[in-house]
């Protein structure tokens, strides 16, 4: 049934009837009116039976989801931001025992400084974590997900992140197709464990591994994800029957066919991008778009068809490899090596900067005369950073570099975007 | 500062107004030594007007209060290391900054452990005048922060950790903390279903568990009495070591109180024996505020819409009748009516 | 696609308006898009929030910069030159105030817009009147209906029965339902905003 309602709230009431046994909930910007949603079903008797868990900490969160999901019950939780840092140990901890936790991130910029709008610094600090790591597009898409991301992680028994941008997505009041109760039930079965805390049948969980077999442990990790790649499509397919309609796969492409240039992305902010595809696609440029849903595991494979042909790609990405450049953009150059397609990195709205329109036709259409330099950083203020450069070599002690540059400004609070 | 009436005392000399019957915060007629930091003209004004709090705000109050208590202790030679929360949010928007110290915002789970950094850092470089002082929400401290601040009592640390608890996670819009009163409505524990509110344990008392480290002092001090919350300041600042003050603020958006009943509520709280106002030094008590006009626990929550569900058509009389067991507990463990307390 | 933008402070229901307008859109059949400002405001401060509405699936993720409507719901904030940046030259504008128009020292703005597009509604007076609160988001919402013609009343009343239930809807719709005769009864550019909803 098509409601319309906040993406969180979506998300919330979709997981809710994932049936988890056991959440974790523990508060941090922009995540938290999932767990607050949460709440309120597990408290009104709609989710039942279900341990609802306010814990202490993030690394508390993570920690308990551990012990949940390997005494047997279907584990739940959700972060973004400072909060996934706090609970590191715990995500890698989670990965390494194999245990199919789902974890919501919503997507939001790590401090310092402290900021609390999104990027996707904070997943992909996580992204070799060995979680499966699925962005999504749409707060369709960000529900839908979630049910995939069960199954997914049942199935073959790794931990999956669904990343869903920060109040773009999570505070957006948008109009989705909410499932039934019934079409979850058939698609996602009661969760059998492949290792459980068992009295009857006592197992050891978390043994030391020395040089002996520690790489051949890793490995499985490896070859899991890469499973993933088959089943991840098979899936997609499996919930189209189900739900009827698109979610997930491992890669959505738009006007990608005939294309010469293809702007590659993570999350939602491939609907603007998509509207400036559309307008040059009006004027005859040769333009289109994919969207990685899935970036752990990396669709290679995929990305070598859907990019057959093409002369070059622009990634726009949420977060920068300090002393680098982009995360996605290396990632993508491998997948493309041998094909003679360059490949440049725009980086773009860290910390809540709008990524607008207008300033997204002016790269693409640098991109497609080319003239788009390696790595471009998006609307960035360069005189404000020279500003500084010149305060730290006219003065040793030139202070906090962050709170000198706000006092450049000056007040912004109300300006919009 | 100590008062000069009575040897059991916990606050600073008391001077009775019986035209108003209640203590004033300090008052400029009155001899010098007895005087409020906050009435002196040339205090430090260390967090300065002019920042975002919501109006009625106990922890800006008590926040302001205590450090400049303690600035004045030390002769304005304090560094402050802050936890993420509302106190560091609405002070903190630059080129706004309301502080008037030094000050450092790190995460929300170390700022013990920062404190620790810099009173190392200040006793390595000589600095032996310089103090410092921590200080977050009861989420910071009783909760994420929790290990930090137990490394810091048990090390001894030299740093004066202030815990303003407002009993929630406020500054991400109210989420329950383990600070949470029993029954009590916040996000993570909605006043639906059958047992509203939040769940119903024996809470957690980190000045207690503060006392159990053995540090030279621990004391709870409330927003409704801020000449003892300067005093308590003053006290520990003259001591070295690793000392705590719980200071009990109420905000107005997470307990649904009215922004000018701050401290009414506050007061409220002490006098119903819920929050009880005592100070320890080397893990025993040595102080407590008596209650001077006991109110039933109930009076306390009706005055809050975090606690509304407890009430209506249908009182919850078995869940309201535990908490005024709560209640009890303390006055009988605290002896907050025990004649020769002074109140 | 219209676009608007409502400007208020924290505690003012700046983003509930967002939403319920986006509701009510949705409840006409069309896609709409609410959003906050994304601040971490507390009660008092200045506040945004967005909602766009069309006939199409709407892809965009970018912050308004150019409404066809602005709703101020707190005439303190008109002050804020940033307030009216963007605003199309056929926008509407809508106010809280109990004050003539004229009166509100932003002539140069109103000098820039159509005939009738731009209305003052004493909303917090009516929110007092029939809600018992001074929460003049729903109010506008009434007056928004009436001014622009982007969503109808009886969707709007919908969308705000949907989220405050019971009695307190109740009250609020008929708030909004004042505001909106109110504005009628001045004379409005709904036609106007009719057509444009239509062609975007
Ligand atoms: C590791 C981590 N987890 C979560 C957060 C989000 N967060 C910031 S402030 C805060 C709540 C603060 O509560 P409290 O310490 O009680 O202070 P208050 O705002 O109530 O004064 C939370 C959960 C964070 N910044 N870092
Ligand atoms: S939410 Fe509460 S603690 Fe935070 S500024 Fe407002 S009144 Fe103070
Ligand atoms: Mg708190």
């Amino acid at each position: 049934m098509f409601r319309q309602l906040e993406g969180s709230q979506a998300i919330a009431e979709t997981v809710a009837m994932c049936r988890p046994e056991v959440i974790c909930a523990y508060p941090i910007t922009p995540q938290t009116h999932i767990v607050e949603g949460l709440a309120t079903l597990v408290k009104n008797g709609t989710l039942s039976p279900c341990e609802y868990i306010n814990v202490e900490s993030e690394f508390a969160a993570m920690s308990v989801a551990i012990g949940a999901s390997a005494a047997g019950a279907r584990a739940y939780t959700a972060t973004a931001s400072q909060g996934i840092l706090f609970m590191a140990e715990a995500v890698y901890n989670a990965s390494g025992l194999g245990l199919p936790i789902v974890m919501t991130v919503g997507n939001r910029a790590i401090g310092a400084p402290i900021n609390i709008w999104n990027d996707h610094t904070d997943s992909m600090s996580m992204r070799d974590a060995g979680w499966i790591q699925l962005y999504a597009e749409t707060n369709q898409e960000a529900a839908d997900l979630h049910i995939l991301a069960f199954r997914l992680a049942e199935e073959i028994s790794l931990p999956v992140m669904v990343c869903v941008d920060g109040f773009i997505l999570t505070h957006a009041f948008e109009r989705v197709d909410m499932p039934t109760q019934e079409q979850i039930d058939s698609y996602l079965p009661p969760y059998a464990p492949r290792q459980l805390l068992d009295v009857d049948e006592p197992v050891t969980i978390g043994a030391m591994v020395g040089p002996e077999a520690y790489t051949e442990v890793r490995y499985l990790a490896h070859h899991r994800q890469m499973d993933a790649l088959e089943l991840i499509p098979r899936l997609s397919a499996e919930f189209r029957e189900t739900f009827g309609r698109d979610s997930g796969g491992l890669l959505h492409t738009y006007r990608t066919e005939d294309a010469e240039t293809v702007v590659v992305s993570l999350g939602s902010v491939n609907g603007t991008i998509k509207d400036v595809i559309d307008e040059f696609r009006d004027e005859g440029v040769r333009i289109g778009a994919i969207s990685i849903c899935s970036f752990r595991p990396f669709p290679m494979e995929s990305l070598r068809v859907a990019l057959a042909g093409v002369r070059r790609v622009v990634t726009v990405e949420k977060s920068l490899a300090i002393g680098l450049g982009g995360n996605v953009a290396p990632e993508v150059r491998e997948a493309l090596a041998g094909m003679g397609i360059s490949v440049a990195t725009i980086i773009a709205g860290l910390g809540g900067r709008a990524i607008t329109r207008s300033s997204l036709r002016g790269v693409f259409r640098d991109a497609v005369e080319e003239r788009l330099p390696p790595l471009t950083f998006l609307d960035l203020d360069l005189d404000l950073v020279h500003r500084q450069l010149e305060r730290e070599r006219a003065d040793r002690r030139s202070g906090p570099a962050a709170e000198s540059m706000l006092k450049d400004l000056g007040a912004v609070a109300s300006r919009v975007g | 500062m100590e008062a000069a009436t009575n040897g059991q005392t916990v606050g600073p000399a008391r001077v009775r107004f019986y035209q108003t019957g209640t203590f004033t915060v300090g008052n400029r007629l009155l001899d010098v030594s007895v005087q409020s930091v906050q009435s002196d003209p040339r205090r430090n004004n260390s967090l300065n007007s002019g920042h975002r709090a919501c109006q009625g705000c106990g922890e800006a109050l008590g926040a302001r209060y205590a450090l400049d208590a303690a600035m004045r202790a030390t002769k304005n030679r304090i560094v402050v290391a802050n936890a993420t929360g509302c106190l560091e949010v609405f002070s903190t928007p630059y080129p706004e900054s309301s502080w008037r110290v030094p000050w450092l915002h790190s995460l929300f789970g170390n700022a013990p452990a920062v404190a620790t950094g810099i009173a190392a850092a200040l006793k390595v470089k000589g600095k032996d005048d310089v103090r410092v002082v921590a200080q977050g929400g009861d989420g910071g401290t009783v909760d994420i922060g929790f290990g930090c601040l137990s490394g810091m009592f048990e090390r001894n640390d030299d740093v004066l950790y202030i815990c303003y608890d407002n009993e929630a996670y406020m500054n991400t819009g109210v989420q329950r903390s383990s600070a949470t009163p029993a029954g009590a409505k916040t996000n993570t524990t909605p006043g639906v279903g059958e047992e509203p509110g939040n769940v119903f344990g024996q809470g957690k008392s980190v000045p207690l568990i503060a006392m159990a480290h053995g540090i030279p002092y621990v004391a709870t001090a409330s927003v409704a009495d801020l000449r003892d919350l300067e005093y308590k300041v003053q006290k520990a600042m003259g001591l070295h070591g690793a000392r705590y003050i719980h200071v009990h603020v109420p905000c107005p958006l997470g307990w649904g109180s009215a922004p000018s009943d701050t401290i009414r509520v506050a007061r409220l709280a002490i006098e119903s024996g819920l929050f009880p106002v005592f100070e320890a030094e080397w893990g025993e008590v040595t102080g407590r505020r008596r209650i001077r006009d006991l109110v039933p626990a109930q009076a306390y929550l009706e005055a809050q819409g975090r606690f509304r569900h407890l009430f209506g058509k249908h009182p919850d009389t078995r869940r309201i009748a535990w908490i005024q067991d709560i209640a009890n507990r303390n006055i009988r463990r605290f002896g907050l009516l025990d004649e020769g307390v002074q109140s | 696609m219209f676009q608007v933008r409502i400007h208020g402070r924290g505690g003012q229901g700046v983003v509930t308006a967002a939403e319920m307008l986006s509701v009510a859109a949705f409840l006409e059949g069309r896609s709409a898009q609410a959003f906050p400002s994304f601040g971490s405001e507390r009660m008092g401060a200045p506040v945004m929030a967005f909602c766009r509405i069309d006939t199409r699936e709407i892809r965009l993720r970018e912050p308004i910069a150019d409404p066809d409507a602005l709703i101020v719901q707190d005439p303190t904030l008109l002050y804020q030159a940033s307030v009216f940046e963007g605003l199309s030259p056929e926008g509407f504008l809508l106010v809280n105030s109990g004050r003539d128009p004229e009166s509100l020292g932003i002539g140069e703005v109103l000098a820039r817009l159509p005939a009738g597009h731009m209305v003052a509604v004493p909303a917090t007076e009516l929110a007092l009147e029939h809600v018992g609160r001074p929460l003049p988001n729903a109010v506008l919402l009434g007056a928004f209906c009436a001014l622009t013609g982007a969503v109808g009343l009886e969707s709007l009343a919908k969308a705000i029965r949907d989220r405050f239930p019971g009695d307190v809807g109740e009250r609020n719709v008929g708030a909004a339902r004042a505001a909106f005769e109110l504005v009628a009864s001045k004379g409005s550019g709904m036609e106007g905003a009719a057509r444009h909803v239509q062609t975007a």
